[in-house]
């Protein structure tokens, strides 16, 4: 058992099975299931929060995914899979799409909750300033969802990191590889050191999004953002209360 | 289905885990929340602190922890009490947070009424301002019951028995059956688990008009 041994390896650093290597996949395989989620779940958030309709369906939909074991999923859709596609797509599909899957509702969640959080006094008066239907929502709605949408996209990217790892268990790249073939190996420094890896990883990601939340934010919501009102309230508590695998 | 004839006993015995692994640090993290989650309602500085750690805890992925505690408990790394302690800890960092919400969202006037009519100090934190905020509570303990029963699957990958290992012999072997078995079986977990909270939230707020909450 010596983990410090295993990060202070030279050997552990270089190479196409490397720790840099490796965050390079986990970090590759997260942004395009990331972006693929956002292409997703903000104009249909967007749709939800301007009309109103289909929120039970998210929250259905988010509450029924909460109980399904993400392993579970990714074996499932490996197994639907492997009949129709060849080749290394095989493995890189089902992984993808369970991340895109667990990424969405969060995401969809903290734009609708957003739009709907807007003030309504705001939006009249940018009616009343003669704002077209899609300049309020550029203009005011948008900006106004910012906080909660961050908040979205924040809990989505923390849950595709961490499930990321189980993509090592079909035979992918990324850090879950270390865990998975230190278990094979019996070396358990290789699996702590790709679980500390995963940890930091996830660790300076939440760092990074409460800095991006506070840059990007308009300083005129920063007072009204703390201070909600009870149905945004809970919508916030239910972006935040996700817990990634 | 010849498959599940023939491991009924097995099929049993991983529910039978599961259902400990999951339950018991759902309790014991409701134990400890109830205390901290009314310390971090008293002091403002100890919210902020408590809401903190939380979240960061939270934010570590549950394999990593599983593989991260027996370096810090000294225990063997297919021990079952990795699993146990890893969820205890989830379960206190979303629920401390709830319970101090609840808390706080205990009316001034229902406070005020309680102070008037002679209860103080203790009496009052558990016979009027902990029951009213049982709802709350509850809403949060669903949470943390129905995604402990996915995140124990996870433990599969280390190789510690429950109805994860349904998911990876459904791999090994390509088969469906094992695979949809254990999807099933967690989502009757969830279910059963879920029913339970909502059916003693009821039994617990006898005053609550008898609305369905979801």
């Amino acid at each position: 058992m010596n983990i410090v041994g295993w990060f202070t390896d030279p050997a552990n650093w270089s190479g196409s099975g490397g720790i840099p290597v490796q965050i390079g996949y986990h970090l590759l395989y997260s942004a395009i299931a990331l972006l693929a989620a956002l292409v997703i779940a903000v104009p249909l958030g967007i749709l939800i929060g301007s009309t109103g309709r289909g929120e039970a369906v998210v929250a259905g939909f988010a509450n029924a995914l909460r109980a399904l074991p993400s392993l579970g999923l990714l074996v499932l859709l490996f197994l639907i899979i492997s009949p129709v596609v060849a080749g290394k797509l095989v493995y890189i599909l089902p992984t993808v799409v369970v991340l895109v899957l667990l990424a969405v509702p969060p995401i969809l969640t903290g734009t609708y909750a957003g739009i709907q959080s807007a003030d309504p006094h705001a939006v009249d008066a940018a009616r009343g300033m003669g704002f077209t239907r899609s300049q309020i929502l550029m203009r005011v709605q948008l900006p106004c969802a910012l906080p909660l949408m961050v908040s979205g996209v924040r809990s989505s990217t923390l849950q595709i990191v961490s499930t990321a790892t189980i993509a090592a268990y079909l035979g992918l790249q990324g850090l879950g590889r270390f865990i998975l073939d230190g278990r094979a190996t019996a070396s358990f420094s290789e699996m702590a050191g790709g679980a500390i890896l995963v940890a930091l990883l996830a660790i300076v990601l939440e760092f990074t999004f409460a800095w991006i939340g506070r840059l990007i934010v308009s300083p005129g919501l920063r007072r009204t953002a703390i201070k909600s009102t009870s149905p945004l309230e809970t919508s916030v508590t239910t972006v935040t209360l996700e817990k990634s695998p | 289905m010849n498959w599940l004839s023939s491991n009924v006993d097995r099929i049993i015995s991983l529910s039978i885990s599961h259902t400990w692994l999951t339950l018991v640090p759902t309790v014991i993290g409701l134990l400890l929340a109830l205390p901290l989650g009314w310390w971090a309602h008293r002091s403002g500085r100890g919210y902020a602190a408590i809401v903190g750690t939380a979240g960061l805890l939270y934010t570590i992925p549950s394999l990593a922890l599983f593989i991260i505690l027996p370096v810090i408990l000294g225990t063997k790394i297919l021990d079952p009490l990795n699993i146990v302690v890893a969820l205890t800890l989830y379960t206190l960092a979303l629920l401390v947070r709830v319970v101090a919400d609840g808390l706080g969202s205990v009316p001034h006037d229902t406070v005020a009424a309680a102070e008037a009519m002679g209860y103080r100090g203790w009496q009052r934190l558990l016979l009027v301002e902990l029951p009213v905020a049982v709802p709350v509570i509850a809403a949060g303990l669903r949470v943390a019951v129905v995604s402990n029963v996915s995140i124990v699957t996870m433990a599969a990958l280390l190789g510690i028995p429950q109805l994860g290992s349904l998911f990876t012999q459904g791999f090994q072997l390509r088969l469906y059956v094992p695979l949809i078995t254990g999807v099933v079986l967690c989502a009757v977990l969830a279910i059963i688990f879920d029913g339970l909270i909502i059916w003693l939230n009821k039994l617990l707020t006898p005053w609550r008009p008898r609305t369905v909450t979801s």
